[in-house]
């Protein structure tokens, strides 16, 4: 399969940026990003720049991968990262568009690569429990009703990816935000950080994040299909909590 | 480099005390001084970030780096299946006795006791700790922690968080590690990667980084340096490990000094999707758990390869690790299952993909589990993984069974270290996989999260303070020298690789043709010949390498095939060392299979008389030529025996 690539090149935080065509080949079993591979090889030969691009794991978990596809953050394939799209899926698509996440949070650091550290600054607010290496209790004393472990490990599974961020018309991290007060609202320890919802959200402005506006773009892109209901929870802590 | 006698330090007495003994015996820094202290921790998966957290939540002044755009991406995250701990929750006669003997057997007893023990004794502790981070373990109904059986135990010791539980269990230690970084007690650069050590004489004092967004080289000085930067079995281009995994700053440091322990120990995991294509970049695992109710079978008949599984009538399916293996069945350990794999392909009766002329699978069927316990039940279990198979090849595991064959997924090599987790190089500490581990020859399942963070969080605090607490604060004004020192050898490397004379090759090329040596000999069975071979073509290539390789852009930013290149230099190196340390173990061991020394109905020989050591390398100014130098294993309260898995 042949395909025309368009992908956006800019060689600096401060430099304008462009789309610039390419052409490859590609089997169907290839991976996304080995297809970029591949294309990379051919530029490197040439004496080009290579595209630059993160990735890590491959393997859907580690969050590194961030391309938009035609549009869409992760490409098309729903519940699905970049690194787990297949070239298969592209059959009947023989342009791509290529971009990067696009927020004012998200800097562009080169060609394909943005920088997504405002995501630990929110989590170093209080996105996590409160307790020291070693004084913690035997794991059993405190029971947890399966449906509240279940749930709490629903939001649990957000990799941090920024996909509900590149999507959303505001900018907005408040799916990010949600899912790690969700997840840590209902653990043992959960209630130990009430002002938690506060001080992430406080987080999230800060860093130029925009607010939530609900369209719900956020949940259709998230590959891990943390649901927009982890925003009401969020939401209802934040006033329980004043 | 000097002579010496290596010492474990490993604490004499009863097992069960030893630990409390030496942690009784270690001194301690006054808090009020703590923060005069800095400590370097470079890698921050579940070793690194559970270290830091815990060094910075005493008050040390902590400095930590990773390569990764932020430490959540650790490739710790990747890790599906579970993590171990001897809570007897399941009245299943389980205790850390238990624990620590099939542990070190399943170690082929090339592990010490001392460590071993500890492992399994702070393992209660770490779920504990975990829990209480929050960590969604799976739960009963009840509401108490649930747990499964995993390979290698015939006892329920396995805590999980469905398919992910590294994930859960790193984003615990992330997450304590971002609260120190809020406090301030930690400083974290992200995208920046090792690029030497400086020493002052023997001793470690700091490490040189190249930011990898500017190129800029700096330098840290510190008290001390521990290294969390995980394994390298990237070495074989093709593993299931992330792509960034890389063996550079246990590397470097070997060279500035630190022994390399057990090298040629790789893991090879028997349950990963099989490759499919030529210009394929890694491997995907599947969850050992799998192995719990999917079935492992290959046709008994070569004419049927061919034929859709379904097709296949249950009288013409060998079911081969039940047959070979009854007691164990298909949760035998990994090493025994990847040998059985692989030998069923060898005979001809793989299926999937042909890879250079052989098929290269065999089926992992769910059937079965599906008709007993019900669509439901094993979707609850194993949904994420059947999704992401079926993401991967395209075919529903639910409807068909899946394709397996066994691919490099861990490593147990790496820096050697004494019971404090020192390496040979004074103030230099390795942590996780970038040592060379309590468990010798090879891992059981979900072994791997427990020591990376009983490391972290227990056993790095303890003795890291314990030598700060013996030197003064040192003072980043006098060591300028050796800053320069390092400084330039860095800038040396990186002027080499990007000017080559006759810049042709890329490196991934280079590294995809190193990986297939290493595979062919060094990979689930090695022979003599087959590894003297290697070693020829891996200085060959090595030759070429330096001479050919091609990197375009410059050096002065960001540049992704720059630090490849500088990771496969690395790779070139160590790979020469797995295979020679591959050639000197002549005994089967673990994951080790020379096939010189199998019984005649194919298993592992062990030689106890002549190996039950730990082989250490040191850099000898000639990679080729490295000196071996022996730490002994003593077992006083277990007796090696033969690992039987019938």
């Amino acid at each position: 399969m042949i395909f025309k690539l368009n992908i956006w090149r800019q060689s600096g935080p401060d430099k304008k940026g462009d789309f610039e065509t390419y052409e490859i080949e590609a089997s169907e079993d290839s991976s996304f990003l080995e297809m970029m591979d591949a294309l990379n090889e051919k530029l490197i030969l040439q004496g080009d720049d290579p595209i630059a691009f993160d990735f890590d794991c491959r393997e859907g978990i580690c969050g590194s991968c961030n391309l938009v596809i035609n549009g869409t953050p992760h490409g098309k394939q729903r519940a699905t990262t970049t690194c787990q799209q297949y070239m298969r899926d592209y059959k009947d698509e023989k342009e791509l568009w290529i971009e990067p996440w696009r927020a004012t949070a998200f800097p562009i650091i080169k060609d394909l690569i943005v920088d997504r550290s405002a995501f630990d600054r929110i989590i170093q607010a209080g996105g996590y429990i409160p307790i020291r290496t070693g004084s913690a209790c035997e794991a059993n004393t405190l029971p947890i009703d399966k449906q509240v472990a279940d749930d709490a490990f629903d939001a649990a599974t957000c990799i941090g990816c920024g996909a509900c961020v590149a999507v959303c018309p505001n900018a907005s991290a408040t799916l990010f935000v949600a899912a790690k007060i969700s997840h840590l609202s209902v653990l043992p320890q959960g209630g130990m950080d009430k002002q938690r919802p506060a001080k992430l959200l406080k987080a999230m402005e800060h860093e130029g994040f925009g607010s939530c506006s609900n369209y719900r773009e956020c949940e259709s892109v998230c590959p891990k299909e943390i649901k927009v209901s982890a925003i009401t929870t969020m939401n209802r802590l934040l006033y329980q909590n004043r | 480099m000097s002579e010496f006698e290596l010492d474990s330090h490993a604490p004499k007495g009863p097992l069960q005390d030893r630990w409390k003994q030496h942690k009784y015996n270690s001194r301690v820094v006054s808090p009020a001084n703590r923060k005069k202290y800095t400590v370097i921790v470079v890698g921050t998966g579940l070793a690194g970030a559970s270290a830091s957290a815990s060094l910075g939540e005493m008050g040390f002044n902590v400095k930590t780096f990773c390569f990764q755009d932020s430490p959540r991406r650790a490739h710790s995250i990747a890790a599906q299946g579970g993590i171990n701990a001897a809570k007897n929750y399941q009245n299943d006669g389980d205790s850390v006795w238990r624990l620590f003997y099939d542990t070190i057997k399943g170690g082929d007893f090339r592990a010490r006791e001392s460590n071993v023990f500890r492992l399994a004794e702070l393992s209660t502790a770490i779920i504990d700790q975990a829990v209480a981070q929050g960590v969604p373990f799976a739960r009963e109904y009840s509401g108490y922690l649930a747990n499964r059986s995993f390979g290698g135990a015939q006892v329920s010791r396995t805590f999980y968080a469905r398919g992910q539980t590294g994930q859960q269990l790193l984003l615990g230690a992330y997450q304590a590690m971002s609260r120190q970084i809020a406090e301030g007690t930690i400083t974290h650069q992200s995208r920046c990667e090792m690029q030497e050590l400086i020493m002052d004489g023997d001793r470690a004092v700091g490490i040189i980084t190249r930011d990898l967004v500017t190129g800029e080289l700096e330098s840290h000085i510190a008290d001390c340096v521990v290294l969390c930067t995980g394994g390298y079995s990237n070495a074989f281009y093709l593993s299931t490990n992330a792509k960034g995994c890389n063996t550079s700053a246990i590397w470097r440091a070997h060279k500035k000094g630190a022994l390399f322990a057990n090298p040629c120990f790789t893991q090879i995991h028997p349950t990963c999707i099989p490759q499919h294509g030529e210009l394929q970049s890694k491997l995907t695992l599947m969850s050992e758990s799998l192995r719990n109710d999917g079935r492992v079978w290959a046709p008994k008949n070569k004419a049927d390869c061919d034929k859709r599984p379904e097709d296949i009538p249950e009288q013409d399916r060998d079911y081969f690790l039940e047959r070979m293996y009854p007691s164990f069945g298909n949760l035998v350990p990994r090493d025994i299952a990847s040998r059985a794999v692989k030998l069923i392909c060898d005979e001809g009766r793989g299926v999937g993909f042909e890879i250079e002329g052989k098929k290269l699978g065999v089926y992992l069927d769910f059937a079965q589990a599906i008709k007993k316990q019900g669509f439901d039940a094993v979707e609850e279990k194993y949904g994420n993984l059947f999704e992401m198979y079926q993401r991967i090849t395209a075919e529903n595991p639910y409807e068909t069974p899946m394709r397996i064959y066994p691919a490099v997924h861990y490593t147990m090599g790496g820096l050697w270290v004494d019971y404090n987790l020192m390496t040979t190089i004074d103030g230099l500490f390795a942590g996780g996989e970038a040592n060379f581990s309590d468990h010798g020859a090879n891992r059981l399942g979900a072994s791997a999260l427990m020591q990376g963070l009983a490391d972290g969080y227990f056993i790095l605090p303890t003795t890291v303070a314990d030598f700060l607490a013996k030197h003064k604060p040192v003072k980043a004004e006098n060591y300028s020298m050796q800053i320069d020192e390092a400084m330039s050898s860095a800038k040396s490397r990186i002027d080499s690789l990007m000017n080559a004379p006759e810049p042709s090759v890329t490196p991934d090329e280079f590294h995809r043709q190193l990986g297939q040596i290493l595979w062919h000999a060094c990979g689930m069975a090695r022979t003599k010949s087959s590894l003297e071979k290697a070693i020829n073509e891996i200085q060959t290539l090595r030759e070429q390498f330096w001479r050919k390789v091609k990197i375009s852009g410059s050096e002065g930013g960001l540049n992704q095939t720059l630090e490849r290149a500088g990771r496969v230099a690395d790779f070139f190196e160590l790979t020469e060392l797995m295979c020679i340390d591959a050639l000197d173990r002549e005994e089967s061991c673990g994951c080790h299979a020379r096939e010189e020394h199998l019984t005649e109905e194919g298993e592992a020989k062990r030689n106890d008389m002549d190996y039950s050591y730990v082989a250490a390398w040191q850099y000898s100014g000639d990679i080729s030529h490295p000196t071996l130098y022996r730490e002994y294993l003593h077992f006083d309260f277990v007796r090696p025996s033969i690992r039987n898995y019938q």
